[in-house]
């Protein structure tokens, strides 16, 4: 097992959480207030990209947990849990910062509406995806039995999504970049790109932390065995 | 390796599994009469008005038999894990998705039983009137319960074997449940309105697909799940 | 053929844990065609954690094992054909019968269903054979799971304190069973406590202690190994 090096991510991260200010600030600064919303509109730029992020997270999940099960390296296992981990933090911010976008927009804080809901179930699942890895002891079988779990949960996120919607549909028709002000448009990628970065971060940064512990346990296991691994 | 050996052991764990249940009752009645509970509980919540009972009642049922179908998953591993016949099991040759492959169906022939009792019990308590498009209304219950079957035979073999097995399995499988459950109660739902709108097919086509999908993924897993 | 490759068992420093606790810490051990090999050691000295590691039933955390030339994690499915192991839990079903728990392993190994009554009766167990597992004593659990050793015919017997439970008869039953599969070719590693029982037909033993085997494997003096010219042919 090679421990990541800091060295250049060390800066990344500060280059992240740079841009991620700045971004912020010109989206904040540059935006005009909305027709019906006023400064209210200000808090799309964390909901929608951390959305987005939650989605790519997932989806990072299924490729990590896939190669796993493919190749059966304990890298993939380490990656596609750090995945989850990041996935269902920005999962949770998500449905929060909905929440507080919802109530003054919409007058309550939680509706039944196909996006907020489908996203809830999402959380859920993969709050199983890390429950699982809680109470699997075996570094083995927590591996694989979770390399199974969060491909099958991350195959099941159209499906919910399809269905969610089609039990009920209260939103408003998805918006993308063509519909809207262009005003907006540009707030809106440059803090997605700012997610983007601080969610590589984070996968990273947890990498690290969950490879340090593997670290310890394998040179404890090349005491055990007295000296016979590397 | 042939389809007559693997069909060999499939039809040998069925049985197996299935002669277990008829001899030890218990398991099965109490199962059956926890999800008559349920019904009776649901309809505390919802009624005595008739209308009302009515429009709960394909919700009702569906979670009833959820509830109850968690236990039998569980119980279909227990039998393994009591003596260590998991161990012996897992001994014999052969390809691994024939376990998962003869536990899916002594779990849907076990789950269709108990429904059609948590079926019967529910026309009465929820004075339901039976549609003319009752086959619809069957496919419907016989698709639901595959998804329900797959998942949770799948699930269990995983969640059986940790330390928190009662809250493990619910907690992995309700969630990954969600499509079948808005799809089955929503079809039933319109089934027994007469379905006015026409939606009954377009659900029943989305469980079609959804039970497909994990069906062949859960069969392809199988052996990730079981071998370690 | 590499010959070294084609013995019954080939273990080379086999390491497994448990948490962080280290159960094996690289067992290397060596077995011969037409062998009996007894397993020696303290309570939780790792024994039966390597039955079930050679049994393909536990994945080692270090170093490898092959049966016959099959990995045991590699080709798991070839090493199950040859193996048949006697855990320390019969692995019954305790609500079928005798028969039908016969039956049923027989299905699963792919073999005809119709000689089960003989062979039950070879166990001593025809009287109760069709009455439930679950009022059977331990000692009759036992010949059961033996019946089902016999029945599967493996060329390996991995045997967990096989004598437990088992009254003079019994004991008889197993070691024949034992010398039968020596005979044929095959080869038997059977964890003890006492070796009383089995001191008629042991090759050698073999000591686990803190984790490895304890003194290098060594000819006993107890019986000449069978066709110990059958392990190079």
């Amino acid at each position: 097992m090679v421990v990541p090096r800091p060295g250049a991510w060390r800066w990344f991260g500060v280059f992240a959480f740079a841009f991620l200010i700045f971004t912020q600030t010109l989206a904040i600064l540059t935006s005009p207030p909305d027709r019906d919303m006023g400064d209210l509109e200000k808090i799309l730029y964390v909901h929608v990209p951390a959305a987005w992020i939650t989605f790519l997270s997932f989806f990072v999940v299924l490729a990590f947990s896939a190669r796993y099960l493919w190749k059966g390296r304990e890298k993939d296992d380490l990656l596609a849990a750090a995945a989850a981990e990041v996935g269902a933090t920005f999962n949770g911010l998500t449905l929060l910062l909905g929440m507080i976008w919802g109530r003054p927009a919409w007058g309550v804080w939680w509706t039944w509406d196909a996006r907020l809901t489908s996203t809830l179930v999402l959380f859920l699942i993969f709050v199983g995806y890390l429950a699982l890895r809680e109470f699997v002891d075996d570094a083995q079988r927590r591996a694989q039995w979770s390399a199974v779990v969060g491909a099958l949960g991350a195959i099941n996120v159209p499906i919910v999504y399809m269905s969610v919607r089609w039990w009920r549909t209260l939103h408003q028709i998805q918006s993308n970049p063509n519909t809207m002000d262009p005003a907006y448009v540009l707030g809106l990628r440059a803090n997605a790109f700012a997610f983007l970065f601080i969610m590589i971060y984070f996968i990273h940064q947890r990498y690290v932390i969950a490879s340090l512990q593997r670290a310890t346990e394998h040179a404890a296991e090349a005491v055990a065995l007295g000296g016979q691994q590397e | 390796m042939t389809w007559n050996e693997d069909w060999g052991r499939i039809s040998a764990i069925a049985r197996k599994d299935l002669i277990t249940e008829r001899r030890s009752k218990a398991g099965f009645n109490s199962v059956a009469a926890l999800g008559v509970t349920m019904l009776v509980l649901f309809g505390f919540a919802f009624g005595p008005d008739a209308q009302a009972l009515r429009d709960a009642a394909a919700g009702a049922l569906w979670l009833a038999i959820l509830f109850a179908g968690v236990l039998a998953f569980n119980r279909s591993y227990q039998v393994e894990l009591e003596s260590g016949a998991l161990d012996e099991l897992l001994q014999y040759p052969g390809a691994r998705w024939t376990i998962y492959a003869g536990k899916l169906i002594s779990n849907l022939i076990f789950v269709s039983l108990m429904l059609a009792i948590v079926v019967a019990a529910g026309i009465v308590l929820f004075q339901i009137h039976i549609p003319s498009a009752w086959p619809m209304l069957l496919v419907t219950l016989l698709l639901g319960i595959v998804g329900l079957v797959t998942l949770g035979t799948f699930y269990a073999a995983m969640a059986s074997r940790t330390r928190a097995r009662e809250v493990l399995l619910p907690l992995l499988l309700f969630p990954m449940l969600v499509p079948v459950l808005l799809a089955a109660m929503s079809a039933s739902k319109a089934l027994l309105g007469g379905d006015l709108m026409h939606e009954a097919s377009a659900w029943i086509r989305l469980l079609l697909g959804y039970d497909v999908i994990f069906l062949v993924a859960a069969l392809f897993a199988f052996e990730h799940v079981i071998e370690v | 053929m590499d010959l070294q490759s084609d013995l019954p068992i080939d273990a080379i420093r086999v390491a497994r844990r448990f948490g962080s606790k280290w159960v094996l810490r690289g067992v290397s051990l060596r077995v011969h065609s037409g062998e009996v090999v007894g397993l020696l050691g303290a309570n939780g000295s790792g024994k039966s954690t390597m039955l079930r590691i050679l049994a393909t039933l536990l994945r080692p955390n270090a170093g490898t094992a092959s049966i016959y030339g099959h990995d045991v994690v590699s080709a798991a499915d070839e090493v199950r054909r040859t193996v048949g192991i006697l855990a320390h839990a019969p692995g019954l079903y305790d609500d079928l019968t005798a028969r039908e728990n016969l039956r049923f392993a027989a299905e699963m190994s792919g073999l005809p269903t119709t000689d089960l009554g003989s062979l039950l009766g070879e166990v001593g167990l025809s009287e109760v054979a069709d009455e439930r597992v679950r009022g059977f004593s331990s000692g009759m659990q036992r010949r059961l799971a033996v019946a089902r050793l016999m029945l599967r015919r493996p060329q390996l017997l991995l045997l967990d304190e096989p004598y437990s439970n088992l009254d003079s008869d019994g004991i008889v039953l197993m070691n024949s069973l034992i010398s039968r599969t020596a005979r044929g070719g095959g080869a038997s590693l059977i964890v003890l406590h006492e070796l009383a029982p089995a001191s008629g037909i042991l090759d050698r033993t073999v000591t686990i202690v803190d984790g490895r085997i304890a003194k290098p494997e060594k000819p006993a003096s107890y019986r000449v190994p069978v066709s110990a010219a059958g392990a190079i042919s």
